[in-house]
């Protein structure tokens, strides 16, 4: 800690962070949020942090169609404030926009931030995110005049350096009555390289705000990653929340929303998709604390080759949070019968006056979809890489960012030809 | 000039025969129907043509021009010229209709750059609202539209054949008939050869047949021109079969010594 620049009230805070840290032991998957998981698995002991402006140390480049994505999406997010994020602490702002400031705590004279006001700590990760991110990074986000064009902002990770732990942070405030997009990219890591990245996101949607927060993983087939998002929705305002996990060897999205005050509305989407023998692990909360307050999760995933997802989700209503509506589903389509995945909604709920429902599927290609569109001429494999593809668009076409669908139905497309390619060389059948 | 030929058809589902030796020959230009109680085989044959899972063939052949379809994928047998109007079309969330035909236009090796131009034409001709062709396939669309979707696909794919497994069904007046024309029209633009199956002579009366066939219990047990329909229309099909639950609860009542043995 003493070696990360910040201003004194950040070195004490991550110092605290740590000692708690030390204080706790790593999650087991003994605890619920942690049951199916990998978490075993994980030695702290082979990765290091990286020291700050030690870029060569924290990051390598993305490989092969993660580097593709990422150029795609950059480009279709063109005209968007850029904050390229390195793993070594360095932060980059490119373009600008009259609403957004940006601030980089790592600055000697940053004013103090209530990191970890919204996540808290669940767990000693969390803690030490806290204790070793290099620099964490803030984006506030005023209200636009009527009539302007609303802002749009990217965060770049660059991670993935091989042995390296990276622990990015994010702290959004949307003000009352503003309205913002934000992308976060996860990119890095090399066909070989093993790394840990253990991100941290805080939204806070103020008043009547609006915020459209989309998480793009595209890390390699190597790299773990543990990551947090956490958000605070105020009176009458939106969060359109959306994971979209592509990448990684193990890579887990835990995705918590608090519906603080009356009227507040979390729309909570994920797509992910696992080939080869990558696990991706969602866990989500929609916490329902005050009244009229609405909660709809869209979550569905592809799972091929020998690899595995699971889901499991909570639905927690408060005692007095009457006129809730609360909606779950959780769908998974399992490409190939090397492939696993599990899914698990709850729910818990301390008030009556609510309208609560969760659906779960886990299933191969619909046999009877199949039959209808290969009885109009569509080839086996093309027909079961269009129902493959439609059922992830059904969450795509629901993206806060619009701009961001084109360039990730590609990426998915790229992913089943991969898949194929894979299932091939594994099975040793050729067509 | 093609030919569909079917010859002594057997097929079990779930381990039970229920086509026992069905032989049908289909021209180009000409349409068949193939009429009959419930339970007569009509949707069975009609998913052994194209191959459904769950369909086991225990002997015969389908012949289209001299290649037998039964040896060939589904997808194979539809690039062959064969189509199957479905009695439910099924809903595929997240696929156009557009992306379909694209890539069994790409398959067949024809311009897939013309899909959308076809479709909107082929649209227009049946009354299928332009809003749905770029929706998920089938999802949220009434009987009528459905098989209105179904009729689209049918122009833009331009088969040699059609089998249409009750098309008639779930269909107002208006689709009906809109579906009939342009079916009807087919047969002499292109040489469409049809194979209409159906339970109720109301298709009948727009789609009108050359030859009518009665499948019972599992064979084709009668054919004729289009008066058969029209006598069917007042008879029903007590003269050919009961339908076999019909028959099953028959046989565990006593005989009623004054039924009529026409009714």
């Amino acid at each position: 800690m003493a070696g990360l620049p910040g201003p004194a009230w950040l070195s004490t805070a991550r110092t605290a962070a740590f000692e708690r840290f030390s204080a706790t032991p790593l999650p087991t998957e003994a605890a619920e949020e942690w049951r199916y998981s990998r978490i075993a698995e994980l030695d702290l002991e082979r990765f290091a942090p990286v020291s700050h402006g030690e870029q060569a140390g924290a990051a390598a480049p993305p490989a092969g169609l993660s580097a593709d994505v990422l150029e795609a999406l950059l480009l279709a997010l063109a005209g968007a404030v850029v904050v390229e994020v390195g793993g070594d602490g360095t932060v980059a702002v490119t373009g600008a926009h009259p609403a957004v400031s940006v601030t980089d705590l790592s600055g000697v004279d940053a004013p103090e931030a209530p990191l970890g006001a919204i996540a808290g700590e669940p767990d000693s990760l969390v803690s030490l995110n806290l204790a070793l991110s290099s620099a964490p990074v803030v984006i506030d986000v005023e209200r636009t005049p009527d009539g302007d064009e609303l802002p749009t902002v990217v965060v770049v990770h660059r991670v993935g350096a091989p042995g390296a732990a990276v622990f990015p942070r994010l702290l959004v405030r949307v003000a009352r009555n503003a309205d913002a997009s934000v992308v976060e990219v996860l990119a890095g890591g090399g066909e070989d390289d093993e790394s840990l990245v253990v991100p941290v996101t805080e939204l806070e949607v103020g008043d009547a705000g609006r915020l459209g927060y989309v998480h793009v993983q595209l890390l390699g087939h190597k790299v773990w990653q543990l990551a947090l998002h956490s958000s605070s929705v105020g009176r009458d305002a939106t969060l359109t929340s959306a994971a979209i996990s592509l990448g990684g060897d193990y890579a887990r999205v835990r995705t918590d929303s608090s519906l603080v005050a009356p009227g507040g509305t979390s729309k909570l989407l994920a797509v992910y998709f696992a080939d080869g023998h990558q696990m991706h692990d969602l866990r989500t909360k929609q916490d329902h604390r005050a009244r009229q307050t609405t909660s709809d999760l869209y979550f569905k995933g592809v799972v091929a080759n020998r690899s595995r997802s699971v889901y499991t989700g909570l639905i927690r209503v408060e005692k007095g949070a009457r006129g809730t509506n609360a909606f779950q589903t959780n769908r998974n389509l399992v490409l190939h019968e090397g492939a696993h995945a599990d899914s698990v909604p709850n729910l818990e709920i301390e008030d009556n006056d609510v309208s609560c429902s969760h659906a779960s599927a886990v299933g191969p290609v619909d046999a009877d979809q199949l039959f209808y569109l290969e009885s109009r001429g569509v080839p086996t494999e093309s027909a079961e890489r269009l129902i493959a593809l439609g059922f992830l668009d059904e969450v795509l076409d629901r993206l806060p960012t619009p701009a961001l669908v084109a360039p990730l139905r590609l990426a998915l497309a790229a992913k089943l030809d991969e898949a194929e390619r894979i299932e091939t060389a594994m099975t040793g059948v050729q067509e | 000039m093609s030919t569909l030929v079917i010859e002594g058809l057997r097929a079990t589902v779930a381990g039970r025969e229920i086509l026992r030796g069905v032989d049908l020959t289909v021209n180009s230009g000409e349409v068949h129907a193939v009429m009959g109680p419930n339970g007569a085989g009509k949707s069975t044959l009609s998913h052994v043509l194209m191959g459904r899972p769950g369909y086991t063939v225990t002997g015969g052949r389908v012949l289209l021009d001299g290649t037998d379809l039964l040896t060939l994928p589904t997808w194979k047998r539809a690039q062959a010229g064969l189509f199957l109007g479905m009695q439910y079309p099924i809903e595929v969330p997240g696929v156009s209709l557009r992306d379909v035909l694209a890539e069994a236009f790409t398959a067949a090796g024809r311009d897939a750059s013309q899909v959308p131009a076809l479709v909107g034409a082929e649209a227009a001709r049946v009354g299928f609202d332009e809003r749905f062709l770029l929706r998920s396939m089938n999802a949220d669309l009434s009987g009528g539209e459905r098989k209105r979707n179904e009729t689209v696909q049918l122009g833009v794919l331009n088969p040699k054949f059609a089998v249409l497994d009750e098309i008639d069904s779930g269909l107002d007046v208006d689709a009906l008939r809109a579906v009939a024309r342009r079916v009807e029209a087919a047969t002499t633009e292109s040489g469409l050869g049809v194979l209409a199956i159906t339970h109720y002579t109301r298709l009948l009366t727009e789609l009108h047949p050359d030859r009518v066939h009665v499948l019972s219990k599992g064979r084709i047990v009668t054919s004729a021109g289009p008066e058969l329909a029209e006598e069917l229309e007042t008879t029903g099909y007590a003269g050919w079969a009961e339908d076999e639950e019909q028959a099953a609860s028959t046989a565990s009542r006593p005989a009623d010594p004054f039924a009529d043995p026409l009714a």
